[in-house]
């Protein structure tokens, strides 16, 4: 068996755990909608919005939304030690970590289907502007982000303070991936849109969402190993 | 066998001289065993022992701080990813989702360790027969007791037919006609050929299945002393001669 087909299993595994619990998704959800209302507040003022604090305000979202999210994912698995159990099975390790990492993926694309029309309803960000740009951006920004997420909440997950410690390690190492998602959002959002910037910015994410990947799988079975 | 077993299997586990810390804290000092093909060995002692410890070890989670573990004539290094599936475990923790149901559980792990189609279907059948949990494939696990979910967690153990079983407290909340089920099934397990370390503190259970007994203490071996007593007198002897 591929590593992709081991890691189709454990995210179709995750992923029907979740249609089941709705634990995250609701949760991812609720929070995000939360956050963009009280944004809303602060940054709308007569019904015109703080210039660039759209895109602001959405990569803000997803990345709180986010953590939330991260956290969660490997503290099923911590529960009934079925983290133990994965990597007690003949599987290659990464395979653990690239379906943990899609499954993150699915669900915070679900969370940004919810979110995307909100941000153009309260902020009236023109979202359908460059439509295959921002879900570009959204993507690619949202691997960066998942790539290095998955890996810690891996990593923490035998800490007792691991909801506390996983940001404080994972914001600082994210944030090319998030500067670069946001600064490409802000591009598309300007009352001058500049798409050759939004080229560069989206050129920039692939380069670091490939380095961050191919680091979080070289890491992962030492990581895991004890 | 399972396709992902291919080409790997022993009949011999040999521990030699393991020795194991969790940084200042000595869990194992220089053990030794060999089980063989068509035995069950018992693993004793009381709590904090090593016994966990040894088990991590053999199963391949944990790495020997020094000392080494044959599997047949290799190390865990030269078999590779193909020995973990000639090993099944049985942890102190079930290994199992609360929110799959117990069919999808054992389908899920099967898959795991390279079972697909009809073969893991009839395993999983016969898997939930054994477990006596036939009626209730289809349920969730959250919605088991605990003694049906560790009824479920052996045949997960089992699914795949390790050469290697490493059980952990097994009888932990099974009823008497469980434990009888799972004595005939380890019984069985031996037939086969295959090796069972099995650690329990049910040492009256244990006695009628086991072919051989170690103690640890201290995260060191000690001896059973012989003779005619039942075993729990023997171990307890051999705990209080060490401590």
């Amino acid at each position: 068996m591929g590593i992709l087909r081991a890691a189709w299993m454990i995210t179709r595994k995750d992923l029907v755990v979740e249609v089941r619990s709705r634990e995250l998704i609701y949760t991812a959800v609720f929070f995000a909608i939360s956050c963009l209302l009280i944004f809303a507040f602060a940054f709308v003022q007569d019904g015109r919005t703080v210039e660039h604090a759209p895109a602001g305000i959405l990569w803000v979202t997803i990345v709180f939304a986010g953590t939330l999210v991260l956290g969660r994912t490997f503290e099923r698995e911590r529960q009934a030690e079925t983290l133990r159990a994965l990597l007690l099975s003949p599987i290659e390790r990464p395979a653990i970590y690239l379906g943990k990492l899609f499954s993150l993926l699915i669900v915070l694309a679900g969370v940004q289907v919810v979110l995307l029309p909100l941000v153009a309803l309260l902020f009236g960000a023109p979202v359908l502007r460059a439509p295959f740009m921002l879900a570009g951006l959204l993507a690619l920004g949202t691997i960066g982000f998942a790539t290095v997420g998955t890996l810690f909440a891996a990593m923490l997950t035998r800490v007792s303070s691991r909801d506390v410690l996983l940001p404080v390690v994972l914001y600082p190492m994210t944030l090319p991936a998030l500067v670069g998602g946001m600064q490409g959002t802000l591009w598309i959002f300007a009352a001058e849109p500049n798409y050759a910037l939004v080229q560069n910015w989206l050129a920039m994410l692939v380069f670091f969402d490939a380095v961050f990947l191919t680091l979080a799988l070289w890491s992962f079975t030492p990581v895991m190993s004890e | 066998m399972s396709a992902r077993a291919d080409g790997c299997d022993f009949d011999v586990v040999a521990i030699e001289n393991v020795s194991r810390h969790y940084g200042r804290r000595r869990a194992l000092a220089g053990v030794s065993i060999e089980c063989r093909a068509g035995t069950i060995l018992g693993l004793f002692g009381p709590n904090g022992a090593g016994k966990s410890t040894l088990l991590g070890v053999l199963s391949t989670l944990l790495a020997p701080g020094t000392g080494l573990i044959r599997y047949g004539t290799r190390t865990p290094g030269e078999w590779g990813d193909a020995l973990r599936a000639r090993i099944g475990v049985l942890g102190h923790d079930l290994f199992l989702y609360g929110d799959l149901t117990a069919r999808e559980n054992l389908r899920f792990f099967g898959r795991l360790y390279g079972l697909d189609g009809a073969v893991l279907e009839t395993r999983i059948d016969e898997a939930l027969d054994r477990a006596a949990l036939s009626a209730r494939g289809h349920d969730r696990v959250s919605g088991f007791s605990r003694g049906m979910r560790q009824r479920l967690a052996v045949e997960r153990a089992l699914l795949h037919e390790p050469r290697l079983v490493l059980f952990d407290e097994p009888f932990t909340g099974l009823d008497d006609a469980s434990v009888e089920r799972l004595v005939q099934r380890l019984r069985e397990l031996r037939a086969s050929g295959a090796m069972v370390v099995m650690a329990t503190h049910d040492l009256d259970i244990a006695e009628g299945v086991i072919d051989d007994a170690v103690c640890l203490h201290g995260g060191r071996l000690v001896p059973i002393p012989d003779g005619g007593d039942g075993l729990r007198l023997r171990y307890r002897r051999a705990v209080e001669a060490a401590g």
